[in-house]
């Protein structure tokens, strides 16, 4: 098993370093042969991997591959840990990373850069891999920034786009002030615990429940809760949580397939995994729960109303993304991490169904993004239609989809939980049903519904994005995208229907035994599985619940406000247009960071160069001892008048000094 | 020993003796110097190879030594030999030297004979300082040293360079006379010159402060340490791109070797009593300086910024040792930081001269270090585009390249002297992110923004191969830096143990 466990990794990272470097030589088809079948690869071992481990029941893996380095007596070492939940997440991003593979073909069809794209999604997918497969907080780290970079080159794909390159900017930067946390809890984990190995510290965490820590003077702090929230921190930023959020809508600046990359499969789900990891250590501390859920129920409602004016249609499905990550981050503070991770699994597959879907109109639309210049599209494409229901339907928790059960069961974790702040959370993931399937139907009638709104002889947009304007439809009406694009469109709205069937062993059998530990005062989803009687049950259950009320409304909402009757839309924008402001903006984050964060820095930096470099340190006290020497001097040449008789009387005064002072002084 | 050849001696006075015969072959025939230079830098490389090979980690003691007298009257030997702290440097050097040879070949049109000269005498001059173990020596090799940089940097240099070469000599020299000072006196009170001698000789603490005050003089201003480092963007802007190379990777690094060698070792109760002041003014330099470089409008400039915060992370790495014995009561667990002070040492020697060289491509090309003259670089250089992201990376500290391998032990060995220590080191993974890539994203990236732009050319193969070599060199040392820390142990160890000890 060790050879499949390394080859996981590995392959995609052989598919990168070929089509990247070999690119020229192995043409475009070349190119996107060696990386799927990278990624093909590693899909394929991951089944294998989940047979052994889960079908077969195969304890969990555990060991190094090769030793970093030693310093101090601390093997900082590269291995893997392979149990359920590493499973989980192989088989969830393998298999959104192939599908987002085959798809690229027909996206980037025409793109000058085909071959430097596929190496980067391999690299991406294999810094994904590393992340999951980590066995100790070195690797973690490792492939935490190295997702960091590849998102970063991927988002700045398009290089000349200035746009682009400012996106791709922001989002490392946002992602290091996250990962400034992440690496002081790092720090914190070894110098407690001197180990970096995940197993050491999980073992001996809970003798560390009760040591405190003093970060500022006389303020004694429970030492799991500094580690949790510096961890956290990181989380925040991977997966963007308010106010670490601010770098994933600009992400929208790449080409679509990364943005199902970096929003379903890869990325984002790092924070939420890494707190799923970490859940022997997040359980020690109440208030690192409550952070988190607090953190994550603002995320999941704030920005689920910016979902609601946008209308890029990506950027819709962004906004989408961070408030269900936030439900993800909500579970999390709950305790429920199998519900996080049960959520994130089944938000890969609909939310990089949404994703494909969403190209796959822009590719029709000839690179259109705008949903108010679309409309009708149903009956051109029936295919991106249909499968683009199903990841609405699933997004927004319809009965029996697979986001249903995830996130039905969310909501009813948080219910059941009794730490600080699960009340207001409770309250914000319930809105968020209703503001979910409000901005989802928004986009999906706007775009596949109602009158058609685009030009069908429209002239050809030459914006720098449009690398491939002329490739795919030519002018003439809309038609539906090819084969690469569409079935993995398919092959995605099948998990988006079935994959909430497992909830059972999931979250309330034993699949995540020994590996996610929650304390039996905060088991909420052992409370909920007590009253669990099956899939049907469950669903019973949920129909007469307030979210599927909730979501019901949303849908009907908005097709009775963009489709049945679209004045009121306009009603409303202008009647709120405060509100609508202070959407249309973001709330103003982005103009803060840009004036005080980026803005800050400039500054301080200027005044520092300019005042205390040139003008204090050079100025004063470099160029300054240079003139004093040079003044100095000056006076004493002044002395040098070369007079014989000036020489002459300055010996007599020493001399009369001199005796003066043997004579009287001594 | 497999060899019994004077390594040490072959390694210091091969490339003296061949700078001279570079002289002697002269310019008449560029090609000539140039041949002459790159055989004898590679043959010094690969006979430092041995070094390494022939190495026994298992002990701290010197090894590959030589010692003969030299001036009878004063007890100075030409003594010399490496341990794991000075072997790593003496092949950064030739490893280097080799790269500045390659880089300066064609572009090095006037006095090619002479510039190559002073490049191999001053890789002599600077190995001889890591293998001196007689304070006279050293000091001989030490202001040795200024003399070839000294011609560099006012001979090939920019059009302020007599400013900065002054402001470069004077600066470096100032610092040495109170070094020179510190080692006259501990030859009088222990009537020898050896380094090793001084390492146990018995000293008051007043004495140490004196001795540490005067040894910090000399080894601050060449780290630089804030708030002496202002000659060094000078003198970056002006030198030639070697130059900058040479002074960044290698002679920056001989500041952080003396605190090793010297500071610590002979003053150790000095040093725990001062280093408060140490660890503030590399905390400092880690994070004002950070500032700083973000505003820069010059290439040149902003890499020699960024090489003062980097620096920052070594004194820092070998100070904050003192606080964590003191915090633990047992030098168990404190030897985290002065390694990754040491592996930042190498890393950043690789990666501030690959930094430079990228600048040196650009200036070729250009003749501007202006950012602002640039914009779009990779529509027309794809492969110095990608070679660039890749250094810029590794300068802002990426896992996976050597710039992230003593940043990150220093960082987790700062955490446990304080955390707020941590908390200011860590600042640079913000700071040296934004620097760097605010640096990338207006030079390299973004539509071509003028027609000499439009005009360049990529890469040429002597070009290619010098950033390969470099970015294999940053990408190793990044993955498996096992094999560097192991070298290390013996001696680091051994120089905790004999810190711990006071001499009071």
């Amino acid at each position: 098993m060790e050879n499949i466990y390394l080859a996981i990794p590995l392959a995609p990272l052989l598919g990168a370093i070929l089509a990247g470097l070999f690119g020229k030589q192995l043409g475009r088809g070349g190119a996107h042969w060696v990386a799927i079948l990278g990624v093909a690869t590693s899909f394929l071992l991951s089944l294998v991997v989940f047979n052994h481990h889960i079908l077969n029941d195969a304890p969990a893996y555990n060991d190094t591959v090769y030793t970093w380095a030693v310093s101090d007596g601390i093997r900082f070492e590269v291995g893997f840990l392979v149990d359920s939940l590493t499973v989980l997440m192989l088989l969830v991003v393998t298999f959104v990373s192939l599908m987002v593979h085959i798809y690229t073909i027909g996206y980037m069809h025409d793109d000058p850069g085909y071959q430097r794209f596929f190496s980067y999604i391999a690299l991406f997918t294999f810094s994904m891999l590393m992340l999951v497969m980590s066995n100790n907080f070195l690797q973690l780290f490792f492939g935490w920034e190295a997702v960091g970079l590849v998102s970063y080159l991927l988002i700045g794909f398009w290089y000349t786009k200035p746009t682009a390159i400012f996106a791709n900017m922001k989002a490392f930067l946002v992602n290091r002030v996250g990962d400034f946390g992440f690496l002081l809890g790092i720090a914190a984990v070894l110098m407690y615990f001197n180990s970096l190995d995940y197993w050491d510290v999980f073992e001996a965490a809970p003798a560390m429940t009760n040591v405190s820590i003093q970060v500022l003077p006389g303020m004694d702090w429970s030492l799991m809760s500094v580690i949790c929230i510096l961890l956290f921190i990181g989380a925040m930023g991977k997966s963007a949580q308010v106010p670490l959020h601010v770098w994933l809508p600009d992400s929208m600046e790449g080409p679509t397939p990364i943005s199902a990359l970096i929003h379903a499969a890869t990325m984002v789900t790092a924070g939420i995994f890494m707190v799923a990891r970490m859940s022997p250590l997040f359980e020690l501390s109440e208030t690192a729960l409550s952070f988190v859920m607090v953190i994550g129920a603002i995320t999941a409602l704030f920005m689920g109303f910016l979902g609601l004016v946008q209308n890029d249609i990506k950027r819709v499905v962004a906004y989408s993304t961070l408030s269900q990550l936030g439900y993800m981050t909500v579970a999390l503070g709950a305790s429920a991490y199998a519900a996080g991770i049960f959520h994130l699994m089944t938000h890969a597959f609909f939310k990089a169904l949404l994703f494909l879907g969403a190209g796959s109109v822009i590719i029709a639309m000839h690179h259109e993004q705008d949903i108010r210049k679309m409309g009708g599209l149903k009956k051109y494409m029936p295919i991106t239609y249909w499968t683009a229901l199903i990841g609405s339907l699933a997004l927004i928790g319809f009965p029996g989809l697979a986001g249903f059960f995830s996130k039905d069961a969310i909501i009813e974790a948080v219910h059941h939980s009794q730490i600080a702040g699960s009340s207001f959370a409770y309250f914000a993931v319930l809105c968020g049903v209703f503001i979910t399937a409000l901005y989802s139907f928004r986009m999906f009638f706007l775009v596949f519904h109602g009158k058609e709104r685009f030009e069908i002889h429209a002239a050809h947009k030459h914006d720098d994005a449009g690398h491939d304007d002329h490739s795919h439809g030519h002018s003439g009406p809309p038609h539906e995208t090819p084969a690469v694009v569409t079935v993995p469109l398919i092959m995605l709205a099948i998990p988006s229907v079935l994959a909430g069937y497992v909830i059972g062993p999931v979250l309330f059998g034993d699949y995540f035994q020994n590996v996610i530990k929650v304390l039996p005062q905060h088991d909420v989803l052992g409370q909920i599985g007590a009253n669990y009687h099956g899939v049907l049950g469950f669903i019973q259950h949920a129909v007469l619940a307030p979210p599927f009320f909730l979501a019901m409304g949303g849908l009907i909402t908005a097709w009775y406000v963009y489709l049945k009757n679209p004045s009121l839309a306009d009603m409303a924008r202008k009647r709120a247009s405060f509100l609508y402001q202070i959407l249309i903006n973001k709330y103003y984050a982005d103009d803060f960071n840009q004036a005080v964060f980026a803005g800050g820095t400039r500054g301080i930096g200027r005044l520092l160069w300019r005042i205390g470099d040139e003008v204090i340190i050079d100025g004063l006290i470099v160029n300054g001892s240079a003139r004093i020497v040079g003044w100095f001097s000056g006076v004493a040449r002044q002395v040098q008048t070369g007079y014989l008789y000036h020489y002459a009387f300055a010996m007599i005064l020493g001399l009369l000094g001199m005796l003066s002072w043997l004579l009287f002084l001594r | 020993m497999p060899f019994d050849l004077p390594l040490l001696s072959l390694l210091i006075w091969l490339p003296i003796l061949g700078g001279f015969a570079t002289l002697l072959v002269g310019d008449k025939e560029p090609w000539g110097a140039r041949t002459v230079a790159l055989l004898v830098s590679l043959a010094t490389f690969l006979l430092s190879i041995p070094l390494y090979t022939g190495f026994d980690v298992s002990t701290a003691d010197m090894q590959f030594s030589e010692e003969t007298l030299w001036i009878d009257t004063f007890s100075i030997y030409y003594h010399l030999g490496v341990d794991g702290i000075s072997m790593p440097l003496i092949l950064l050097t030739t490893f280097t030297t080799v790269l500045v040879v390659l880089a300066g070949w064609e572009v090095i049109q006037k006095k090619t004979a002479q510039y190559m000269a002073a490049f191999l005498i001053m890789e002599g001059l600077m190995i001889g300082v890591f293998a001196a173990l007689d304070a006279i020596l050293f000091y001989v090799f030490w202001e040795g040293m200024l003399i070839p940089m000294f011609l560099i940097i006012g001979v090939w240099g920019g059009p302020k360079r007599v400013y900065a070469t002054l402001k470069f000599f004077l600066y470096t020299f100032f610092g040495s006379v109170f070094m020179l000072v510190a080692l006259i006196y501990m030859y009088y009170q222990s009537d020898s010159f050896a380094i090793l001698d001084f390492h146990v000789l018995k000293l008051s603490l007043t004495e140490q402060i004196f001795i540490f005050i005067a040894f910090l003089m000399a080894f601050a201003v060449k780290v630089p340490m804030w708030p002496v480092h202002t000659w060094l963007p000078d003198a970056h802007v002006e030198a030639p791109t070697g130059g900058s190379v040479i002074l960044a990777a290698i002679m920056l690094k001989i500041g952080g070797y003396g605190f090793l060698r010297f500071s610590l070792p002979i003053t150790p109760d000095a040093s725990h009593e001062l280093d408060w002041l140490i660890i503030g003014m590399s905390l400092i330099a880690i994070v004002y300086i950070g500032f700083v470089a973000v505003v820069q409008e010059d290439m040149k400039k902003l890499i020699a910024y960024s090489s003062i915060a980097h620096m920052g992370f070594v004194t820092l790495g070998f100070f904050i040792t003192f606080i964590i014995v003191e915090n633990t009561g047992s030098i168990q667990g404190s030897a985290l930081g002065l390694e990754g002070g040491m592996v930042q040492m190498i890393s950043h020697g690789f990666i501030s001269g690959a930094l430079f060289l990228c600048v040196g491509v650009l200036y070729d090309r250009m003749h501007s270090r202006q950012i602002a003259d640039y914009g779009g670089v990779v529509n027309t250089m794809p492969v110095f585009g990608a070679f660039m992201v890749l250094f810029a990376m590794a300068n802002s500290g990426l896992p996976g390249t050597s710039g992230f391998v003593g940043e990150f032990m220093v960082i987790l060995a700062s955490f446990k002297a304080n955390f707020w220590f941590a908390f200011l080191a860590a600042t640079t993974l913000i700071l040296g992110a934004a620097y760097s890539l605010w640096l990338v994203k207006r030079v390299v990236f973004g539509p071509v923004a003028n027609d000499k732009v439009a005009k360049l050319e990529d890469l040429n193969r002597r070009e290619f191969i010098i950033m390969t070599v470099l970015a294999a060199a940053v990408l190793i040392l990044g993955l498996y830096p096992a094999p560097l820390f192991e070298v290390m142990h013996a001696s680091i160890d051994n120089l905790l143990q004999h810190v711990s000890v006071s001499k009071l």
